[in-house]
């Protein structure tokens, strides 16, 4: 890794510790000292190599203060969708409990702030929750992480409902530009049952950067259904890294959407480390304009007789930039190992461009692994039937990419969510490629 | 007249394939145009439905407009219909959600209102009996593996619902047994009507037994090359395309 040092994100001062345990406070400080001592990824650093990160490390970001949001818990409704669970609502990294509402969270299930959960919790009791720093940006959301969920299902327990976490940035267009934290946390014990939503999204055109970090750690037997749905504003950037532990016979499927921000990039790692999990890891990603969407997982078969599947989709018009980097590793002794991944893009325009890289480490013997990834146009031959029809040039060419995408929309289980996610996506398809996603400040710092 | 073509041309790269065909065809009539493989019919077909593939030149009168100048939807809304001979499968795009945004498309261009998806498919429910269509094939996606009869059926279908005022069936006999061959000879008859012209592309005189027409043409090597009545077919099944030419005369119908 070539450090990259000379940022404003390295520059930050970490806050007041005001009432912080001192383990915590020594945790933080030992992250920022590792972000200090190590940088953060340089273009040598194949994870990176695709995102120019130069760009977003000089902007001089301050620290996410909580403020008092015009928000509402039904213009929420509408921004993200009403599910009829719990909300756990945070704005600028910090819990907002007037826009939450907590009274749907069943009785024995655990499902509060972090920061509440960290402060009433002994160093030994946290310590999985802060594992030693190996990357900038988790080791900087360790230092600097406001807030974000905690939640935790005792065994043999399901929660019929979806827990929704909204993440909202939210401030004067003219403040400086802000770093929010969010960190969660989300434990299914065993044979327990759950799905989590995190929203992304942002009321104003700020700029900002949003560097989350989620860790799902399941037991035996359990079964966690994720979603991550990014839209935030054209000014925003978004930097987020799921981690998942999976035991023995434990089930994850991940949905990542990438709608908006200038600059966004999701990262997933799942260890599959007991034998017999299953993992299913699934991504839509929509840049126009100038943005530019990485999805970049890792899935480490640890243990035999395991599953991934994994598909990401995505649809790329304008002058925009898509990343894909999926690793599968299958090490020594995980024999039995089934793994499938599939990438399939669609470019709509000529500027656009799409980088896929499907890579495979295969150590053991008795494996069955297929990977693909396809890059294409729409079909001129369909274009030209429908049109015969009476449906216009660019109707029938939003129809045929609503059809590329309508595979992922399908997969989609909870139907206030499918809803809302479909009026998004047609609406992303129906701006014009050439809209005001490519007057942003951050539009301007990426061109630089 | 419904359509009028005068010295038409069309090209791809410096390959000249309609080598300047004349044709008039009046409101009301089914005419149809035969000859053998690579004379130039299909492209007839396209280059009037508004391929862009194309390099055209000549003149083409829909109902005493020029056509050419006209984008394919634009044609559609004209009154143009094509029946391809290879219909595209659409992954994803619903068959019923498809013909509906096709129809209310048209409606709209001719001042009607939309159907929404309830009056749809009781407009569209008559027209899938005239074609037999199986209904389960509405909810698939448009033409994705479909036999090649349920692909014809599903053309003749559009063909019902549009109600265009010229239908070009490109080959819509090719592909269907003798059961199917029937069943859609069956539909585009009950199409027929006094505001509509049919004009049939085929290399099979099998087809003009089901669907009789008011008159024949004879294409080879990018014209027309003749004209007759419906006794023009029985005749070039006999003699071939070429009976001037017996050196090239080539088969009607014995293709296996």
């Amino acid at each position: 890794m070539s450090p990259n040092r000379a940022t404003g994100l390295a520059q930050i001062a970490l806050p007041e510790p005001a009432g912080q345990p001192t383990w915590l406070q020594r945790m933080r400080r030992s992250a920022l000292d590792w972000v200090a001592e190590n940088g953060f990824p340089g273009h040598d650093d194949e994870d990176w190599k695709y995102t120019r990160l130069g760009p977003l490390l000089a902007i001089p970001f301050e620290l996410a203060q909580p403020i008092d949001s015009s928000l509402t818990a039904s213009a929420l409704d509408v921004l993200v969708g009403n599910c009829g669970g719990p909300r756990l609502v945070f704005v600028n990294g910090h819990f907002n409990p007037q826009l939450s509402s907590l009274t749907e969270i069943p009785k024995n299930i655990r499902a509060t702030s972090l920061r509440t959960h960290l402060h009433q919790t002994e160093e030994s009791g946290a310590s999985r929750l802060f594992p030693p720093p190996q990357n900038s940006f988790v080791a900087l959301n360790s230092a600097f992480s406001e807030d974000g969920a905690y939640i935790e299902v005792p065994p043999h327990t399901t929660v019929e409902r979806p827990i929704h976490l909204v993440f909202v940035t939210d401030g004067p267009a003219d403040a400086a530009p802000i770093l929010a934290s969010p960190r969660s946390v989300i434990i299914a014990e065993a044979n327990s049952r759950l799905t989590v939503i995190e929203s992304y999204v942002g009321l104003r055109p700020q700029v900002s950067l949003t560097n989350a970090f989620t860790q799902v750690i399941l037991e035996a037997g359990a079964n966690v259904e994720h979603y991550t749905l990014q839209n935030e504003p054209a000014t925003a950037m978004h930097l987020g890294m799921l981690a998942v532990h999976q035991p023995a016979a434990s089930e994850f499927s991940s949905y990542a959407l990438s709608l908006g921000a200038s600059l966004a990039r999701q990262e997933i790692r799942v260890a599959l480390a007991g034998e017999g999990a299953q993992t299913q890891l699934r991504g839509l990603y929509m840049p126009r304009g100038r943005q530019h969407h990485g999805h970049v997982t890792s899935i480490d078969h640890q243990a035999p007789g395991c599953t991934s599947r994994e598909l990401y989709k995505g649809v790329l018009d304008g002058q925009s930039r898509g990343v894909f980097k999926g690793k599968v590793v299958v090490r020594p002794g995980a024999d039995r190992t089934d793994a499938n991944q599939s990438n399939k893009n669609l470019l709509l325009s000529e500027g656009a461009e799409i980088d896929t890289r499907p890579q495979l480490e295969i150590l053991a013997d008795d494996v069955k692994c297929t990977h693909g990834a396809a890059v294409g146009q729409l079909d001129e031959e369909a274009v030209f039937y429908l049109r015969s029809r009476g449906i216009g040039q660019k109707a029938a060419r939003d129809m045929l990419t609503y059809a590329f995408v309508s595979e992922m929309l399908g997969l989609i289980t909870i139907p206030e969510l499918k809803t809302l996610i479909e009026h998004a996506v047609a609406q992303q398809l129906e701006a014009d490629s050439t809209d005001d996603r490519e007057k942003t400040l951050a539009g301007e710092i990426r061109s630089r | 007249m419904i359509l009028k073509i005068e010295n038409l041309r069309a090209k791809v790269g410096d390959k000249e394939i309609l080598r300047g065909v004349n044709l008039e065809l009046p409101l009301g009539q089914v005419h149809a145009i035969m000859g053998p493989n690579g004379s130039g019919k299909s492209t007839l077909a396209q280059v009037l439905a508004g391929r862009e593939e194309y390099t055209v030149t000549g003149r083409v009168l829909f109902d005493g407009e020029d056509l050419l100048t006209q984008t394919p939807e634009a044609r559609a809304f004209m009154g143009l219909f094509l029946a391809f001979q290879y219909p595209v499968e659409l992954p994803g795009v619903g068959n019923l959600y498809f013909l509906r945004t096709a129809l209310n498309s048209v409606r709209k261009q001719r001042g009607l209102e939309a159907l929404d998806a309830v009056d749809f498919l009781a407009f569209a429910q008559k027209r899938m009996d005239l074609v037999e269509m199986d209904r389960s094939l509405m909810s698939r996606s448009v033409n994705e593996g479909f036999s090649g009869g349920e692909k014809k059926r599903n053309e003749i279908l559009q063909l019902a619902i549009l109600e265009p005022k010229l239908a070009i069936l490109d080959e819509t006999d090719s592909g269907l047994d003798i059961d199917a061959l029937r069943t859609v000879a069956k539909a585009v008859n009950a199409l027929r009507g006094p505001d509509r012209t049919l004009l049939l592309i085929t290399h099979y005189q099998r087809l003009l037994d089901y669907i009789v027409p008011d008159q024949v043409h004879v294409m080879t090597e990018g014209q027309i090359v003749r004209s007759g009545g419906k006794d023009l077919a029985l005749e070039l099944e006999h003699d071939g395309y070429l009976a001037d030419a017996p050196d090239h005369t080539l088969p009607v119908g014995g293709t296996p």
